[in-house]
């Protein structure tokens, strides 16, 4: 289904992403982990085509994505949904103007301009609004919303545009421990229910253990680790973030059951 | 409560639904409203403005190309004079480039204390404020070309009324800049150098000038820019520089239209290069500080 080949990505001297291979054959729910700076996000970016890749292909049911230009790329990237860290909506728009967004590939500026969205779109923009459980804000203004909302309004969007692929970078990194289990929630959900193949920036290993069936482990822009999350064991965990023998998986966890956990009292208590 | 609703009440949804309609529908009506209250309004202006025009603008419009056309042509013809006019007018450009100059650096001064003293919560008389803002406001307001023609009319042609009407209006349109930067410094270190027993002019210049530099050296530079567009023009009024020498060259009839050409090649360099220069600067001073 989707296919990464050799995908590098430099930036001048550094490289960023260094002969990415990854081959997925039907959906799944993919993790990417790693510390910050390990290529997590140009990965992302590249598949979406929000940054062009220095060499290598992306593959997706035949079509090679890393090719397109123009109306093909946009086209692309409105079947490719992506989510990001900062939710990226429109402050000052309501929250189904942001949500219709996910439909501008198939609109004018013209009609962008003049907000003229078909009725049935704004209906389905309130259903989708009402799945994700906030229909209630969909004419209040974006900024009003907390983090956790704003979040679910990105999905939304992401949704609308009905993408094959969501990618989400980084979606729980700005978010307390509640809310960040509702978005990882209503991702694993969109996986389940809709078939949708979703890839997953995630900077916490039992984030990524627990909503994920795949796991891929990167450092310095090299793919260390890819398989299924139980064979991701202590020792494949040190290595992929270059921790020592101190590294405890729940002293980097956001979950709150795991705050319950002795070994993360004592953590504590070594701070 | 970290559970997602799937189903939720239908009639919750459809009241959303329809009441969000509504509302769409009111913003539609409201912009339809305002493009059309704007298309009249234009082709009204417009039809109002064109018949009290004395030549009509859809008579000249085809003409429009005429004057270029035969600048150029003239230009083309006589085009190996062209190095030998642009090095007889350089010395013209340079006058014009020295008013520009000397005009921005007195009016940057001017408009550092204008900002200064009309900035709330810097002013050393706080009362004056008002007085201050008023005065810079017309300073703003009155344009270059008319303080220029009265000090021409006072104190003859030539650059020095130039130098004081670009300055005049530089002061007033800086001071307004300027202290809306100021508006947004940082007040801590004042306090703290007040503190110390510092005077007013020691408080502003340790605590507000090194937060404000940057921007005021951007946007000084920026001037620069439009008042090296302001003396050329100023030149047309009798204030010397290359502005005059263009208004003697480009009347119809002539024969000087090399000339006019070889004038508007070098002001267009000399834009092109202004401008270049102070973007690059611009963009150190606003983004690479520190660095």
């Amino acid at each position: 289904m989707l296919t990464i080949d050799a995908l590098s990505k430099r930036f001048g001297e550094n490289t960023a992403v260094d002969a990415a291979n990854i081959s997925v054959d039907k959906p799944t729910m993919i993790g990417i982990i790693g510390r910050s700076g390990a290529g997590k996000s140009t990965l992302l970016r590249m598949v979406n085509r929000l940054s062009d890749a220095s060499s290598g292909t992306i593959t997706f049911e035949g079509e090679e994505i890393s090719a397109l230009r123009g109306a093909a790329k946009r086209d692309w990237q409105s079947r490719c949904a992506m989510i990001f860290q900062q939710f990226n909506l429109v402050p000052r728009m309501d929250v189904v103007s942001n949500v219709l967004h996910g439909t501008l590939n198939k609109r004018s500026t013209f009609a962008t301009m003049f907000n003229l969205y078909p009725q049935s779109d704004i209906h389905k923009a309130i259903e989708i609004l009402d799945r994700l459980g906030i229909a209630e804000q969909a004419p209040k203004r974006a900024e009003a919303l907390s983090g956790g909302q704003q979040q679910r309004v990105a999905i939304a969007r992401a949704l609308m545009q009905d993408p094959k692929i969501i990618l989400a970078d980084e979606p729980i990194a700005s978010l307390d421990p509640m809310n960040a289990q509702v978005v990882m929630q209503a991702l694993r959900r969109i996986h389940e229910e809709d078939g949708r193949m979703v890839i997953a920036n995630l900077h916490t290993l039992d984030t990524a253990r627990r909503y994920c069936d795949r796991v891929i482990g990167m450092r310095d822009g090299r793919i260390v680790f890819d398989g299924t999350p139980e064979q991701l064991t202590t020792g494949v965990a040190r290595d992929i973030y270059g921790a020592g023998a101190d590294f405890s998986e729940a002293a980097t966890s956001t979950e709150i059951e795991t705050l319950d956990r002795a070994e993360v009292r004592e953590a504590e208590a070594y701070v | 409560m970290a559970d997602i609703s799937l189903g939720g009440e239908p009639r919750a949804v459809d009241g959303i639904q329809s009441s969000y309609m509504a509302q769409v529908q009111r913003r539609r009506l409201y912009g339809g409203l305002t493009l059309l209250i704007f298309v009249v309004l234009m082709a009204a202006g417009f039809n109002v403005a064109d018949s009290r025009n004395a030549g009509g603008f859809w008579d000249g419009l085809h003409q429009i190309g005429d004057y270029p056309a035969e600048v150029l042509s003239e230009a083309w013809e006589k085009r190996a004079d062209l190095p030998g006019l642009i090095a007889k007018y350089f010395p013209a450009l340079v006058e014009t480039i020295n008013i520009a100059a000397v005009s921005t650096l007195i009016g940057a001064i001017g408009g550092l204390f204008l900002s200064l003293l009309g900035t709330r919560g810097l002013a050393k008389w706080p009362r004056l404020i008002p007085l201050f803002r008023r005065i810079s406001d017309i300073m703003r307001a009155v344009p270059e070309i008319v303080i220029a023609l009265v000090l021409i009319f006072v104190l003859g042609g030539g650059p020095v009324p130039a130098i004081i009407a670009i300055a005049i209006h530089t002061a007033g349109a800086l001071g307004k800049m300027f202290s809306e930067v100021a508006e947004n410094a940082d007040l801590k270190p004042v306090e703290g150098l007040a503190s110390t027993g510092a005077t007013w002019s020691q408080r502003m210049l340790l605590g507000v000038l090194p937060q404000v530099a940057p921007n005021y050296l951007s946007y000084s530079l920026l001037r620069f820019e439009i008042n090296i567009r302001a003396s050329a023009i100023l030149g047309f009024v009798g204030a010397g520089g290359i502005g005059y020498e263009l208004r003697n060259a480009m009347g119809w009839g002539a024969g000087r239209f090399d000339d006019a050409a070889a004038i508007f090649i070098l002001l267009f360099g000399t834009i092109v290069f202004f401008d270049q220069v102070s973007s690059r600067y611009r963009n150190r001073l606003t983004e690479g500080q520190g660095q």
